[in-house]
């Protein structure tokens, strides 16, 4: 299977588990890094839930210019970003369990798959942002709204979008790059089952960008078909 | 910062090792991850920091001395702005959790390091970044928004600086961010064997429990900052109501963060009050249990009251009246602390070392502070003191007079641990006295000028009031100097303060048993803990 195949009963070096001096074990590291990264995670949900707030208030608030709203979103691109991300969710999830087992082929094929889905998520962002400026809906910018009178009100909402949208995708390219080190690392045959944390961690970040856009579609795409 | 590490050649070294002697220039300081050397970072640059704040003050207290002003009103307004947001932001936040508590939880608890060093380094680097920046809004002439940044005044309005500060404020809150976090996983997986949660001293489950708020709270006020440039910026409405947005959200999502940020400001100052009120009444701190337990409802209450700010800014009746509830509520919690501080000292053998000074001065102050609190948690009576000095008074009580204070006290109180030196006695008395005096003299005339209805924020000022503004004005020169004396005698201790041994107090805690200064990393042997916090027994025996 791996270059590291550990004989049992023998315990793995300092260098093998990328043991660092102040950690007594590394379970101790191990664990350090995943409440890290939870934490890590929780202060992201009080960054987009911010504008969540902001979101729900203004939908209560203007209702009718929101559902207005639905008519320029493009569902099909949206539902197939869903789609995209979550494909890449599941190989990035195989690919941490490959980094579990020493299998470093498999690991790299996995983090470039997940970094394909992660590519073409932005492309697609970037063609609906592109018809969003053709069509005049860049509130501040480039903002001319077809139904005059939900004008004001619906440029919250596209504000809303680009804010929410772009700091997601901001978090998306954090990723790719974070993913880049990952398969740097990987043929540089650092990752084995004695010593995967950065996968795994990554992989707790990957998942989480992807539930943010799960809630994202829904309240952003759909919200005129709620009738 | 060379200086702190050499002293005088000779005595170099007769010098055991420690983490300031291992390693000499400006590489091993800028490039270190030991959370000592990191400690004494943040402490030079928020020392510096609370200068120029304070340098700021000094100017807007000089124009209070006339009724009409002496500034420009625009002047005034930059000058009142930019200290707050210098004081909060750059030194309250971060002074005793990213000195005192960077120094000592991993020490205190037998570790060898934070749980993650090198983002320890990297929050200095971004605190660094962030006061840049506002560095930058200050020179190019400063911001008038108040430290509050209003919208839609910050967003639309005001032709200051306001992006440049704004960013600054947001870059530093991730450094913020970055510290909480490493308390929090540090005091959860780093400790020694034996430390149990009920065996952690008070300071750092005080200091836990500001990590919880760092970590919850800081996000939103990021994301509220850059909702605001993005509408400076391009104009969209999102807070200002003549483009369709909504300015109470503002506040709303502001004070969401800034009311538990408070509780930075002051729970890691109660942590060290119970720290110095045990050690120099030599007992157990009362109700050990209450007064941990009491840090970790302040931190969740904290979450719950920040409509308290908004009163008669938009809130419904209904509102106010539950979010009044709630901050009479949050009193509870700081009120246990201070009656178990003074039951800690009853029939204790109370001695009145500097450290004990401040921490009798924090107690009264803050006892003052939280009470005006009250006062101004009642919904009428903030009908009339909402936007006066009273509340400008109240909340210097709370954070001059607590936090200022307990961060003097922590720094005496452990200064013979950080750079293996005592300072002057007589000195530091004396100082500890100007600056209570100082303080009150320039605090509580504040408090009657706010019930006499004097605003905030103004530049000029019937002349009825002026005989109480002088007076404020004189106390703040005092209290100016009160800060200026221990600068002095702590920067001479360093080289020719008499050697502080390893427990100069003869108190209990993990981080007196390791020499003074610690070695890089804090125990020659993993120690193991066999003893509740705490465990003071007869003077005599313990000190060295
Ligand atoms: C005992 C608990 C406390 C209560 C019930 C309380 C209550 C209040 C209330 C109701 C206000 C709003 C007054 C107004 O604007 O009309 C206020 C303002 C303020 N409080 Fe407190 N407070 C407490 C403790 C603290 C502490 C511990 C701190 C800081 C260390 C603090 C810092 C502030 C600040 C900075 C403001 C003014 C914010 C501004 O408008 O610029 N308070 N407090
Ligand atoms: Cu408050």
């Amino acid at each position: 299977m791996a270059e590291t195949v550990i004989p049992v009963g023998q315990e793995p070096t300092a260098e093998e588990t990328h043991l660092r001096h102040h950690f007594a074990t590394p379970a101790q590291q191990m664990d350090a890094a995943t409440l890290g990264m939870w934490t890590f995670l929780i202060t992201e949900v009080l960054f987009f839930g911010g504008m969540f707030a902001a979101y729900a208030i203004y939908r209560g608030m203007y209702m009718d210019a929101f559902a207005s709203t639905s008519e320029f979103m493009n569902v099909v691109l949206g539902g197939t970003n869903t789609a995209v991300l979550i494909c890449s969710s599941l190989t990035m999830a195989l690919g941490v369990r490959a980094a579990q087992l020493s299998n470093r082929k498999q690991l790299q094929l996995f983090l470039v798959l997940t970094m394909i889905f992660g590519t073409i998520f932005l492309v697609i962002k970037g063609f609906e942002y592109h018809a969003k400026w053709v069509e005049h809906l860049v509130p501040g910018f480039n903002f001319h709204y077809p139904i005059p009178q939900f004008e004001r009100h619906a440029q919250i909402l596209f504000f809303l979008y680009f804010c929410m949208t772009g700091m997601h995708a901001l978090h998306m390219i954090v990723g790719l790059g974070l993913l880049s080190y990952l398969l740097i690392q990987a043929t540089r045959k650092v990752f084995s089952a004695t010593y995967y944390a950065p996968v795994e961690m990554i992989g707790l970040y990957w998942h989480f960008v992807d539930i943010v856009w799960i809630f994202l579609f829904p309240l952003l795409y759909l919200i005129g078909h709620r009738k | 910062m060379a200086t702190l590490a050499h002293g005088t050649p000779e005595i170099a070294a007769e010098e055991p090792v420690n983490y300031l002697n291992v390693e000499h220039g400006w590489k091993s300081w800028l490039f270190t991850t030991d959370h000592k050397r990191i400690a004494v970072l943040y402490l030079i640059s928020i020392t510096l920091m609370f200068f120029v704040g304070g340098f700021m003050a000094v100017l807007f207290r000089i124009n209070l001395l006339e009724p009409e002003g002496i500034f420009s009103a625009e002047t005034y307004n930059r000058l009142f702005s930019m200290h707050g947001i210098v004081m909060v932001f750059f030194f309250l936040v971060p002074s005793i959790p990213a000195t005192l508590a960077n120094f000592l939880i991993p020490i205190m608890i037998g570790a060898k390091d934070l749980a993650f060093p090198r983002i320890n380094l990297l929050s200095w680097y971004i605190y660094v970044v962030g006061a840049i920046l506002t560095m930058y809004a200050v020179v190019r002439g400063g911001v008038d928004t108040g430290w509050t940044f209003y919208a839609p005044y910050s967003s639309t309005f005001s032709n200051s600086y306001v992006l440049a500060a704004a960013f600054g404020v947001f870059t530093a809150g991730f450094s913020s961010i970055l510290t909480g976090l490493n308390f929090i996983v540090t005091v959860h997986k780093m400790r020694a064997p034996g430390m149990t949660w009920s065996r952690l001293p008070l300071f750092v489950w005080s200091n836990y429990a500001t990590g919880l708020i760092q970590v919850l709270g800081t996000p939103v006020l990021a994301i509220v900052l850059l909702l605001l440039a993005f509408e400076r910026i391009a104009h969209v409405g999102i807070f200002d109501p003549n483009i369709g947005g909504d300015p109470i959200l503002f506040q709303h999502l502001f004070w969401f963060y800034s009311h538990p940020a408070v509780y930075i400001m002051i729970l890691p100052g109660m942590g060290v009050i119970s720290e110095i009120v045990s050690c120099f009444s030599r007992k157990r701190v009362f109700g050990y249990n209450f007064v941990a337990f009491s840090s970790m409802a302040i931190a969740v209450l904290s979450f719950v009251v920040w409509g308290h700010h908004m009163f008669i800014t938009g809130e419904s009746v209904y509102t106010g009246l539950a979010f009044s509830f709630l901050s009479f509520m949050v009193a509870v919690p700081s009120a246990i602390k201070v009656f178990n501080w003074t039951a800690t000292m009853y029939k204790g053998s109370v001695s009145f070392d500097t450290p004990m000074l401040y921490a009798f001065g924090f107690i009264g102050l803050f006892t003052i502070g939280g009470l005006t609190g009250l006062f101004l948690a009642t919904l009428a009576t903030d009908v009339a003191t909402h936007g006066t000095y009273f509340v400008v008074a109240h909340f210097h009580y709370v954070m001059v007079g607590g936090m200022v204070m307990a961060f003097l006290g922590g720094i005496h109180f452990w200064w013979p641990k950080m750079t293996g030196r005592m300072y002057s006695e007589a000195w530091s008395k004396f100082a500890a006295l100007i600056v209570f005096i100082g303080f009150n003299l320039t605090f509580f005339p504040q408090f009657i000028l706010g019930y006499m209805g004097m605003p905030r924020r103004y530049h000029a000022y019937p002349p009825e009031f002026q005989a109480l503004n002088v007076l404020s004005s004189a106390g703040a020169s005092v209290l100016g100097v009160g800060y200026i004396i221990p600068m002095i005698y702590l920067l001479w201790s360093l080289k020719y303060g008499p050697k502080a041994g390893p427990n100069p107090w003869g108190a209990a805690g993990l981080e007196w048993q390791t020499q003074s200064p610690p070695t890089t990393f804090n125990f020659d042997e993993t120690p193991i803990v066999t003893e509740e916090a705490y465990n003071y027994g007869p003077l005599e025996e313990v000190i060295g």
